[in-house]
C-alpha cells in the first residue's frame, strides 16, 4: 500500500517503460481504413496493440494510501473544519446568539444587502482590461468585463476573473522588510528620503529604475520627471513574456515602433503565423479580437470567414482553425517568406519547406490573393522579427493594411526592446555603475534570462553596503531576498491609477477597498522621487488628468470618465504607415536538431499567477493537466522514445492517482532532461496531438523557489534554462530520464468513442443538410418517458430558462470555468484530489480529438448542468435535495442534502460535484471577505452543481416583480438582464441564457436553428441547455487534395 | 424443583412490555415537542441588549415609522439595522445624559459599532429578502408580531421552515392591502370587521387575499415552494 | 457412545441410499446434552477464545476506520466523480445477499416441511441476522452526512415540513431492510423460547438458570404453550417468505431505476434474489462445515445437510449463471451504444480482470458441485462456498464500478482504486460478524433442540 505523497517522483526500474509496439504509420493507415467520424481513444487502441493487456494487468489495483495534499495551504483535513461540518446536526439543535454590528455612520449611496458596481482597469503586461467590479459593502466580489468599451465589450479573460483571488491571497506581502525584518514605513521613507538627497547631489548617477511594460500615463509623467530632476538615471524594462519579436519586426517593416491593430470583423480570410489571437490576453486585445473573429462564424448560412494557422506549441488558435499546420518554431519564418512571396512581396522567398506545409501555403496564399483588402496576416507576438516584418509586408502588399489592419502608436510608455534594457542594466551593474536599483512589480531574479545571472550579479550589488536595493512587489518572492528594502504593492483593486488598453484608449483605475496589507501603488511609491511623498494615488492621477484636460468642466469630466472607467475617445488615431521590407535577416538553415519551444503559462502566465489557486486548478486548454507544467512532444517522438502518455484508455483519473499505482504510464508522466547550452532541466513529457516533430514545448512560470504555499514545489521552472539569446526558440538535447513525474489530469478520453458528444461538420456539409447534427432514429419521442409531465401540471408557464452554447465559438480559454469559481464560491481541492477525480469544476471545457495524431482537428465543449427538463437526478434522491422548480432548473439544496451521491451516478454527464472532504475553507478569514453573500459555501458531505446561477435569477426577478413589470401573464424580465457568470465572461460570446419561453429572446432563437441539438438526446433528458452544432469552412481546393 | 422467580415476575414482565411502548412513545413525543420548543427557537425570549431598547416606546410611544429606523427594508433584502448616527439625530438632543445611553454615545465617539443581539436569526442557507415580502402584501407583524408592544425585542415566531411553508402554501390567508404593510394594528377582515379595499368592502380575508394575490401578481404556489425561492 | 457415533461419520452410504438426517443411536437425553451441553459447559475451548479474540480485535479496526471516516469524511475512501459509489455499497448488497438463507431455510423449508432444515435452521437465522447488521451500517456510513441520514431517511415529522422522497429507491430500502431485519429477528428469537426453557431448565447453578429463565418467558412446554408456539412460529413463517423475495428485489431497484448502463434492466430483481440466495448457501456451508467438525456436530448436521445446501448452491448458481449471459446478450441485442459499451468495458476494459474471476467463482467453480465426491466432501464444499462467496462480492463490484466508471460521456470517465479505510471497513465487518457468531454459538443453542427431538424415532412413536 504505497502512501508516496511527494511530489519528487522518484526512480522507477528501467524496464518499466515498455516500449508500446505501435507506429504511427499503423496508426495513419487504420485511420486511412476507418469509415465515418474517424474519433480515436489512444493510439493504443487505434493499434490495439497486443501491450494493451499488459497494461491492464499493471493497473490491478494497490491500496491506495489515505493522503494528504502536498500543496495545500487549507489542509481540508483538518480535525477542526471536521467538527465544523459535525456542528451540521441542524434538526434539533440550538442556534448559537449571532451580533448584528451596524455602521456608526452609514456611507451615502450604500443599501446593506445590494451589491454594487464600479469600473475599474485590470493592467496586464503593459495593457489595461477593463472591468466592472461587484462589490458587497465595499468588498469585491466579482469582476466583469465593461460592457461599454470598445477593448472587452463585457468580456473577460481568465486572469480577470481570478485576479480577485489574488486580492484576498492571505500569501501576499503584509509589511515592509529591511534585509528580511519588518520595519515601519516612516524609517523605509527616511532611508529612501536619504537616498534621494544622494542622488539629487551626483545628478541621478548610479539611480535605476526597473520595471515591467506599462502604459500608465501617469506613471509615464511621473518617470519623465524623474528623469529632469535626475538627468543621470535610467529607467530599465522587462517583461519575461516580452514582444521584442513584434518590436523589432515593426522597426524593420516601418522603421519605428507601431502596434498593428486587426479588424477580424471585416476579414474573410485570416492566416495565423503563431499568432495565437485566440488563447489568452498575452496576444494583446485578445478578448475583443475573440468577439470580433467568432461574430463571423455565427451564421455559416451568410457565410464564414476562413482561418489558415501555421503553428508550432498547439494552442486554442490552431485548434479553430480550418486549416492548422504543424511547423516548428524556425519553420514559422520559412512559412513566411514562402507565403510572401507568393502574395507578392518583394524579396522574401528562401527558406524550405515540408510537402504539407508547401500545400498549406499554396491554399492561404490563393484565398489571400481572392481577398485582397479582405483578409488578415497575423504574426505571432512571440515570433522573430523577421515574421512579424513579412506579416506587415503582406498585409501592405495585399492591401490589408488600412482595411483590415490598422497600426497605430506603441501603447506602452516609452517603448524599447526589452531584452536590450535588462542586457544593459546588468552590464552596468557588473561594472558597478549602479547604487540604488529599484525594481517595481516583477521578479528579475526569478524570470530574467539566465544567462545573464540576475541573482549573483545582484547579490554581489547588495553587498556593498554602499548600494541599495528597493522592491515594490505584491509578494515576496525570488528577488526579495536580494532587495535590501521591500515594500508591498497594492493590488490593482486597491489602487488610483491608469492605463492604456490595447487600442490606445484610457482606461482609469478606482480602488474597491482600501489596501488590506497596507500596499503602495507604484505612482505613490515613485512620487518619493518626485519630491512629493505621501501623495495619495488619488491625487497624483487626478492631478495628472487635471493637466491633460483642456476645458473647464474638469469636475464633470472627471467624474463621468470615473463612472465609465474609461476616458471617452482617447484610442489611439491610426497611423498612416508604409511598409517596406527592409533588410530583413537571411533565412535560417533547417536544422533537423531538437528545437526547444518557450511560452507562457495557458493559466499562470510568466508566474505572475503561481499563487492563484483558481488558475492552478484551471486545466490547461488541450492538455487538460492541472497544478503542473507540463512539456509538450508531438506523439512521433514519445513513440521514438517508446512511450504512450496520451491516457490510455479510461484511466486517467486513476492513473493520475500518485499514490495509487505510480507504475502507469499517465499517471506518473515520463521525465526528459532537457540541456540547453549547459544548463539542465528535469521537465515531465506530455506527448501532445499536433504538436510539430522535433521539438519541446516548455511552459514559464512554474518551479518557483519562493512563492506562497499555493505555488510552492509545483511544476518545473523553464526561465533556468531560457537564455536571453533564444528567449521563445532554442535548440538543445533531450534525453529520457528514469524518472517518473505525477501529474494531475481532469479528463481522461480525448475521443469522442461512439458517442460523438460534439456534432461538427462542414460548411459544404452544412449547406447540404442543415439537420446534420440530429439523427432521428436515435432520437426518442419527448413523450416516452416515465417521469410526471410538469408542463401538464402547469408548470414552465411564467419564465423558463435555458441556454444555448454555441460550440463554432467557444475558444475553450476557460474564462468561463474561472468567472465560475468566482461566481459560486466554488472550493479548490488541491492536486491530490484532482488526481482522485474530485475536482469541484461546475462548468469544464471537455476536449476532444479526431482524425490524425499528428494534426487532429479539435472539438472543444463546455459543460455545465444540462438542467434536464426530465432529470434523473431527481427521481433518485432520497431527501429530495435536488428538486424540479417551477422554471426547469433542477435546483440544488445544499442544506438538504445528506450525500448518497445517487444523484451524481444518475447523471448522464457528470456534471455534479461533491464534497468528498472539508473543501471549503472556513479557517482563513481574508478569504471571507471576496465570497459572493448569495450563494451558500458548501460543507462537507454535500453534492453541489451548476443551478444557472440562481442567486442572478433570483435577484432580477425580484427586481423585475417590485417594479410590477408583468407581461401576458409572466414576470417580464428582459432578455439579457440575466447573465449568467460564465456567459458574461465568454469573450466569444459563446453562451446564451435567457427565457425560452419569449419567442424574441436570443436563446430562443438559437434553440430554434436547425444545428441546435441536445447532448445525449437519445437518453431523453430533455436538457435546457442545447448546443449549436460546430461547422468549420475548409478551403474546398484543399479537401480536393 | 424450586420456583426460580417470584408469582409476580409474571406481572412484572407483563408490565415491562407495556413499559417499553408507553416509553419509546412519550420519548418521541418529547423529541416532536422539544425541536418546536422556546428552548430551540428563541421564539418569544428577548435576548439581552448592550442597550434595553424599546419598540413600545418608539412605535407605539413616539410613533415613528419602522422605515425611519429599518431604512432599506423596502429596496433590499436586509431591512437594515440603524446606524448610531440615526439615533443621534433624537439623542444628541433628549436623554444625552441617561446612563442606559452610554454605549450609544461611547459608539458615536469612538466610532465603534454597538453589538447587538441578532433577534431574528435565520440560517446562513436561508435567502430570506424583505423587499419582495412587502412588495407583495406580507405587513411586518405577520413575521414580527406587534412590535409596538414589545418593551423589548423578541422573536414572535418560531421562523422554523414549516412556519415559512405555513404561508407561501397558502399566501391568500395572509396578505394585507400595501398601504397596510406598517401598520401593526390593522385587523384582518371578518364578518363584523370589514375592510375596504380598491373601494370594495371585505367581509373575509380569504376574498381579500384572493384579489390582493392577483393585484400584486403573486406567482403560483407551486413557483414560491420552488426550493430555489429561499435556498440557493 | 457418542465417540462411539462420531467414528461413523461421514462415511457415504451404499449407492442409492442418502444420508440420514441425523446420525444413529440418539436418544432425547442425548440430542439435549450433546447441543446444551456447548452451552452449559463450564470450559470454554481454547480454539472459542483464540478466535474471538482475533474477531474483537477486527472489530476494534471497523471501529477506528469509522471514528476516522466520521471526522474526515468520505474522502477517505476511494469514491470519486464518477464512481460515486464504490466499496460501502458493493459491501451493502454482498452482507444482505448473504442474510438471505437463514429465513429462506427457517420460513420457506418450513412451510414445504423439510425435516432436514430442523438442524441448521437455528445458525443459519443467527447469521441472517448478523449479516444484516453488517449491511445495515453501510448505507448510513456511505453518505456524506450520517448524522443527517440517520433520521431524514425516515418519514419523521420534522419542523422542516418537508417529508423523504418516496420515488427513490434508497427510501424502499430503508423500508426493506428494517422490516426484514425485524421479521427475521422475531422469527429467531420466538424459535429459541423453547430451547430456553430446556437450558434454564438442565442449568445447574442458579444465575444461568435465571438468565435462561428470563429469556425462556416462563415456557414451561405445555399443551397450550405448544399449540401458541406453533401458531405464532407458522404466522411468521408464513411473513417472513414473501420478504425473502422482496428485500433483494427492492436493493436491486436501487440500480434497475437509475438510467445508468449495467445498472438499467428489467431482471435485476430474480436475478438478484437468485444471487443473494446462492451466496447465502454458501455462507451456511462456510459456517456449518467449521462447526460441526469443531464440536463435533457431524451426526445432527449430517452429510445430508451438506448435500442439499450444495444441491441448492448448484440451481441458484445456474440462475445467476444465466442470468449473466443474458446481460451480455441483451448488451449485444439491445444495439444500443451504451450497452455495448457496458459489454466492451467488462470484456476489454481496464477491469476485465475482475470480471473473468467473478465468472470463474461463480459460474465455472459450482459446477463442481454436480459431482457427488463433491458434494459429499465437507473441505472441498468448504472450497467451494469460499470461492462462490467472493466470485458474489465480485459481482457486486464489477455491477457497482464497471457500470459507473464509463457511463455516457467519455470525457467523465474514469476509475476507481479503494483505499485502506475501505479495506479496513469490510475485514471489520467479516470479523463483527464472526465474532457475533461466536458469541452466539457459546451462549445460546446452536442447533434447535426440541425440533431435533421431533426427529427422533421415539417421538415418531409418540404422534
Amino acid at each position: 500500500m504505497s502512501n508516496n505523497t511527494d511530489s519528487h517522483p522518484d526512480l522507477i526500474s528501467p524496464g518499466e517503460i515498455k516500449p508500446a509496439n505501435l507506429e504511427l504509420e499503423t496508426v495513419r493507415k487504420k485511420l486511412a481504413g476507418s469509415t465515418g467520424p474517424r474519433y480515436w481513444r489512444t493510439l493504443q487502441e487505434l493499434a490495439d496493440q497486443p501491450a494493451f493487456g499488459e497494461l491492464l494487468q499493471r493497473e490491478f489495483p494497490r491500496g491506495a494510501g489515505e493522503w494528504l495534499d502536498p500543496v495545500s495551504r487549507r489542509g481540508f483535513l483538518k480535525l477542526a473544519g471536521a467538527s465544523m461540518a459535525l456542528a451540521g446536526l441542524a434538526g434539533c439543535t440550538k442556534q448559537p446568539i449571532e451580533q448584528i454590528l451596524p455602521y456608526v455612520r452609514q456611507p451615502e449611496y450604500l443599501v446593506p444587502g445590494k451589491p454594487m458596481f464600479f469600473a475599474t482597469a485590470m493592467p496586464f503586461a503593459g495593457y489595461s482590461h477593463p472591468l466592472l467590479v461587484e462589490t458587497h459593502e465595499y468588498r469585491p466580489t466579482k469582476i466583469e468585463g465593461n460592457p461599454q468599451h470598445g477593448a472587452c465589450l463585457g468580456g473577460t479573460d481568465l486572469f480577470a476573473q481570478a485576479s480577485i483571488l489574488d486580492l484576498y491571497d492571505p500569501d501576499r506581502s503584509i509589511n515592509i522588510t529591511y534585509k528580511g525584518e519588518p520595519r515601519p514605513w516612516g524609517e523605509f521613507l527616511g532611508s529612501v528620503r536619504g537616498r534621494v538627497l544622494y542622488h539629487n547631489a551626483n545628478q541621478g548617477a548610479g539611480l535605476r529604475f526597473l520595471t515591467g511594460a506599462t502604459s500608465s500615463p501617469t506613471f509615464g509623467s511621473q518617470m519623465k520627471a524623474i528623469q529632469q530632476l535626475f538627468p543621470q538615471s535610467r529607467w530599465h524594462r522587462w517583461e519575461p513574456v516580452h514582444r521584442d519579436g513584434a518590436r523589432e519586426g515593426s522597426k524593420l517593416a516601418f522603421g519605428g515602433y507601431y502596434d498593428p491593430i486587426y479588424k477580424f470583423e471585416a476579414a474573410d480570410v485570416v492566416v495565423s503565423l503563431d499568432g495565437d489571437f485566440l488563447s489568452g490576453s498575452w496576444f494583446p486585445g485578445f478578448v475583443r479580437y475573440a468577439r470580433d473573429f467568432m461574430g463571423r462564424r455565427k451564421n455559416p448560412e451568410k457565410g464564414m470567414n476562413r482561418l489558415y494557422v501555421a503553428e508550432s506549441a498547439p494552442t486554442t488558435t490552431g485548434a479553430k482553425a480550418d486549416h492548422r499546420v504543424p511547423a516548428r518554431n524556425s519553420e514559422i519564418e520559412n512559412i513566411a517568406r514562402a507565403l510572401a512571396a507568393k502574395v507578392g512581396v518583394a524579396g522574401a522567398g528562401g527558406g524550405q519547406i515540408s510537402a504539407d506545409q508547401q500545400k498549406w501555403v499554396d491554399a492561404a496564399a490563393a484565398d489571400l490573393m481572392q481577398h485582397k483588402g479582405k483578409g488578415i496576416v497575423v504574426p505571432g507576438v512571440f515570433q522573430s522579427a523577421a515574421v512579424n516584418a513579412l506579416a506587415h509586408a503582406m498585409n501592405a502588399a495585399l492591401g490589408n493594411a488600412g482595411q483590415t489592419v490598422t497600426y497605430i502608436d506603441p501603447v506602452e510608455i516609452d517603448p524599447l526592446e526589452h531584452t536590450q534594457s535588462i542586457r544593459e542594466l546588468l552590464a552596468d551593474m557588473s561594472a558597478g555603475k549602479v547604487e540604488t536599483l529599484i525594481i517595481m512589480g516583477g521578479n528579475p531574479v526569478y524570470d530574467a534570462p539566465a544567462d545573464l545571472e540576475f541573482g549573483s550579479v545582484l547579490e554581489k550589488l547588495v553587498s556593498d553596503q554602499k548600494n541599495m536595493v528597493i522592491q515594490l512587489s505584491i509578494y515576496k518572492n525570488e528577488t526579495t531576498d536580494f532587495a535590501t528594502w521591500h515594500l508591498p504593492q497594492a493590488h490593482y483593486l486597491e489602487s488610483w491609477g491608469d492605463a492604456r488598453s490595447f487600442d490606445g484608449a484610457v482606461t482609469l483605475m478606482q480602488p474597491m477597498i482600501a489596501p488590506l496589507y497596507d500596499g503602495r501603488t507604484a505612482n505613490e511609491f515613485v512620487a518619493i522621487f518626485t519630491d512629493e511623498p505621501s501623495t495619495s494615488g488619488y491625487d497624483l492621477v487626478r492631478a495628472y488628468w487635471r493637466s491633460q484636460h483642456t476645458g473647464d468642466d474638469f469636475e464633470a469630466w472627471w467624474r463621468r470618465s470615473l463612472h465609465d472607467g474609461y476616458i471617452a475617445d482617447s484610442a489611439f488615431a491610426p497611423r498612416q504607415v508604409a511598409a517596406k521590407l527592409g533588410a530583413i535577416p537571411a533565412a535560417p538553415a533547417n536544422s533537423n536538431g531538437i528545437e526547444i519551444i518557450f511560452r507562457p503559462d495557458p493559466t499562470i502566465y510568466d508566474g505572475t499567477f503561481v499563487n492563484n489557486a483558481w488558475l492552478q486548478e484551471t486545466p490547461k486548454p488541450l492538455s487538460r493537466n492541472t497544478w503542473d507544467n507540463v512539456a509538450y512532444i508531438s506523439p512521433a517522438m514519445a513513440q521514438r522514445f517508446g512511450f504512450f502518455v496520451l491516457e490510455t484508455d479510461g484511466i486517467a483519473k486513476s492513473d493520475s492517482e500518485s499514490n495509487v499505482n505510480r507504475d502507469h504510464q499517465s499517471d506518473a508522466q515520463n521525465v526528459l532532461e532537457l540541456t540547453i547550452d549547459g544548463r539542465k532541466v528535469k521537465v515531465p513529457v506530455w506527448p501532445q496531438p499536433g504538436h510539430p516533430d522535433q521539438a519541446v514545448t516548455l511552459f514559464l512560470g512554474y518551479g518557483r523557489k519562493k512563492t506562497g504555499n499555493v505555488g510552492a514545489g509545483a511544476g518545473y521552472d523553464a526561465y533556468s534554462v531560457r537564455s536571453a539569446g533564444s528567449q521563445y526558440t532554442a535548440s538543445g538535447s533531450i534525453e529520457l530520464t528514469k524518472d517518473q513525474w505525477d501529474i494531475a489530469i481532469t479528463q481522461g478520453h480525448f475521443t469522442m468513442d461512439t458517442r460523438e458528444p460534439v456534432k461538427a461538420g462542414s460548411l459544404q456539409e452544412f449547406l447540404k443538410d442543415k439537420d446534420f447534427a440530429h439523427n432521428a432514429e436515435e432520437e426518442p419521442k419527448t413523450e416516452d418517458t416515465l417521469y410526471p409531465d410538469y408542463r401538464e401540471k402547469g408548470w414552465y408557464k411564467g419564465n423558463a430558462w435555458g441556454m444555448a452554447i454555441d460550440l463554432n465559438s467557444c475558444v475553450g480559454c476557460q474564462a468561463c470555468s474561472v468567472a465560475c469559481y468566482a461566481e459560486n464560491n466554488i472550493s479548490v481541492v488541491g492536486k491530490a484530489q484532482v488526481q482522485r477525480g474530485r475536482e469541484m469544476m461546475w462548468i469544464r471545457i471537455d476536449t476532444y480529438y479526431a482524425g490524425d495524431p499528428a494534426n487532429p482537428s479539435v472539438y472543444f465543449q463546455p459543460l455545465p448542468c444540462m438542467q434536464c427538463e426530465d432529470a434523473p437526478c431527481e427521481g433518485v434522491c432520497p431527501v429530495g435535495a435536488t428538486v424540479h422548480s417551477t422554471e426547469g432548473l433542477n435546483d440544488m439544496v445544499y442544506n438538504r442534502c445528506v450525500g448518497t451521491r445517487y444523484c451524481s451516478n444518475n447523471c448522464p454527464y457528470k456534471v455534479r460535484r461533491f464534497n468528498f472532504m472539508l473543501f471549503a475553507d472556513y479557517t482563513t478569514p481574508v478569504l471571507k471577505l471576496g465570497r459572493n453573500p448569495d450563494v451558500t459555501v458548501r460543507s462537507r458531505g454535500v453534492m453541489e452543481k451548476c443551478t444557472y446561477c440562481i442567486q442572478r435569477i433570483t435577484a432580477a426577478r425580484i427586481n423585475a416583480e417590485e417594479q410590477n413589470r408583468v407581461k401576458n401573464g409572466r414576470i417580464d424580465i428582459r432578455d439579457g438582464e440575466i447573465k449568467t457568470a460564465c456567459q458574461q465572461a465568454c469573450p466569444a460570446d459563446a453562451i446564451i441564457f435567457g427565457d425560452i419561453n419569449d419567442p424574441n429572446s436570443r436563446v430562443a432563437q438559437l434553440k430554434a436553428q436547425e444545428r441546435n441539438y441536445s447532448l445525449l438526446a437519445e437518453v431523453n433528458t430533455r436538457p435546457r441547455t442545447t448546443y449549436i452544432a460546430a461547422v468549420n469552412n475548409p478551403n474546398p481546393e484543399l479537401e480536393k487534395a | 424443583m424450586a420456583q426460580l422467580f417470584h408469582r409476580s415476575a409474571n406481572t412484572l414482565a407483563r408490565a415491562s412490555i407495556l413499559g417499553v411502548v408507553l416509553l419509546l412513545s412519550s420519548a418521541g413525543a418529547a423529541l416532536f415537542q422539544l425541536q418546536r420548543s422556546p428552548y430551540v427557537t428563541n421564539q418569544h425570549i428577548a435576548p439581552d441588549q448592550p442597550i434595553p431598547f424599546s419598540h413600545q416606546h418608539h412605535v407605539a410611544g413616539l410613533g415613528l415609522d419602522c422605515r425611519y429606523c429599518h431604512t432599506s427594508v423596502e429596496e433590499s433584502s436586509f431591512a437594515g439595522i440603524p446606524p448610531t448616527k440615526t439615533c443621534m439625530n433624537c439623542h444628541a438632543e433628549m436623554w444625552t445624559s441617561a446612563d442606559m445611553l452610554q454605549p450609544l454615545r461611547t459608539s458615536f465617539r469612538t466610532g465603534e459599532s454597538i453589538q447587538w443581539n441578532r433577534v431574528h436569526d435565520l440560517p446562513d442557507f436561508v435567502y430570506f429578502n424583505h423587499s419582495i415580502h412587502i412588495a407583495k402584501g406580507v405587513g411586518c407583524y405577520s413575521c414580527h408580531g406587534p412590535v409596538d408592544q414589545m418593551p423589548l425585542m423578541y422573536e414572535e415566531n418560531t421562523l422554523q421552515m414549516e412556519w415559512c411553508l405555513n404561508c407561501h402554501r397558502q399566501p391568500e390567508k395572509f396578505l394585507r392591502p400595501k398601504e397596510e404593510i406598517f401598520n401593526m394594528t390593522y385587523q384582518q377582515p371578518t364578518e363584523d370587521h370589514p375592510v375596504q379595499w380598491n373601494g370594495q368592502n371585505y367581509f373575509s380575508q380569504v376574498a381579500l387575499g384572493n384579489d390582493l394575490k392577483k393585484q400584486y401578481h403573486l406567482r403560483t404556489v407551486q413557483d414560491i415552494t420552488s426550493c430555489s425561492t429561499c435556498h440557493r | 457412545m457418542a465417540t462411539k457415533i462420531d467414528e461413523e461419520i461421514d462415511v457415504l452410504p451404499p449407492k442409492g441410499v442418502r444420508p440420514p438426517i441425523m446420525g444413529p443411536g440418539h436418544t432425547l437425553g442425548t440430542v439435549t446434552d450433546r447441543i446444551g451441553g456447548i452451552v452449559l459447559t463450564k470450559h470454554t475451548p481454547i480454539f472459542w477464545l483464540m478466535i474471538v479474540a482475533l474477531c474483537v480485535a477486527l472489530f476494534g479496526m471497523l471501529n477506528t476506520a469509522i471514528a476516522y471516516l466520521l471526522g474526515r469524511g468520505v474522502g477517505i475512501w476511494g469514491v470519486n466523480i464518477p464512481v460515486g459509489w464504490g466499496f460501502a455499497i458493493v459491501n451493502f448488497v454482498w452482507w444482505i445477499g448473504i442474510g438471505h438463507a437463514g429465513t429462506l431455510i427457517s420460513a420457506i423449508l418450513l412451510l414445504f416441511k423439510q425435516g432436514w432444515r430442523t438442524s441448521i435452521n437455528r445458525f443459519a437465522e443467527a447469521m441472517t441476522i448478523f449479516a444484516v447488521m453488517q449491511a445495515g451500517l453501510f448505507p448510513l456510513l456511505h453518505t456524506g452526512r450520517p448524522w443527517l441520514a440517520a433520521y431524514w431517511l425516515f418519514p419523521i415529522p420534522l419542523t422542516m415540513g418537508v417529508w423523504p422522497q418516496f420515488r427513490s429507491p434508497l427510501i424502499w430500502d430503508v423500508f426493506a431492510v428494517s422490516t426484514y431485519f425485524t421479521v427475521s429477528f422475531l422469527f429467531w428469537g420466538i424459535g429459541l423460547i423453547p430451547d430456553f426453557g430446556t437450558l434454564r431448565d438442565s442449568a445447574k447453578t442458579l444465575v444461568v438458570r435465571r438468565i435462561y429463565g428470563m429469556l425462556a418467558m416462563g415456557w414451561r412446554g405445555s399443551a397450550r404453550h405448544w399449540n401458541r408456539y406453533e401458531t405464532a412460529y407458522m404466522l411468521l413463517a408464513g411473513l417472513a417468505t414473501p420478504l425473502v423475495l422482496s428485500v433483494h428485489s427492492v436493493v436491486s431497484l436501487d440500480f434497475a431505476v437509475a438510467v445508468v448502463p449495467g445498472w438499467h434492466t428489467t431482471f435485476f430483481p430474480p436475478y438478484f434474489v437468485a444471487g443473494a440466495i446462492f451466496s447465502g448457501f454458501a455462507m451456511v456451508l462456510m459456517l456449518a462445515i467449521p462447526f460441526r467438525y469443531l464440536y463435533g456436530m457431524q451426526d445432527f448436521i449430517t452429510l445430508r445437510h451438506l448435500q442439499n445446501c450444495a444441491k441448492l448452491m448448484l440451481a441458484t448458481g445456474l440462475i445467476v449463471a444465466y442470468s449473466y449471459s443474458m446481460e451480455m446478450f441483451i448488451g449485444w441485442y439491445s444495439n444500443d451504444k451504451f450497452e455495448l459499451g457496458l459489454v466492451h468495458n467488462r470484456l476489454h476494459g481496464p477491469y476485465s480482470h475482475f470480471y473473468f474471476v467473478l465468472i470463474f467463482c461463480n459460474i465455472l467453480a459450482p459446477q463442481s458441485l454436480w459431482l457427488n465426491k463433491v458434494r459429499s466432501t465437507p473441505w472441498i464444499l468448504f472450497l467451494v462456498s469460499c470461492i462462490v462467496q467472493t466470485g458474489m462480492w465480485l459481482e457486486r463490484f464489477v455491477i457497482v464500478v464497471l457500470s459507473l466508471n464509463r457511463d455516457f460521456l467519455p470525457s467523465s470517465w474514469g476509475m476507481y482504486w479503494w483505499t485502506k479505510w475501505d479495506m479496513m471497513t469490510l475485514i471489520g465487518t467479516m470479523g463483527f460478524f464472526t465474532l457475533l457468531f461466536f458469541l452466539f454459538i457459546r451462549f445460546m443453542p446452536a442447533i434447535s433442540i426440541f425440533e431435533l427431538r421431533t426427529l427422533l424415532p421415539q417421538s415418531k412413536v409418540k404422534e
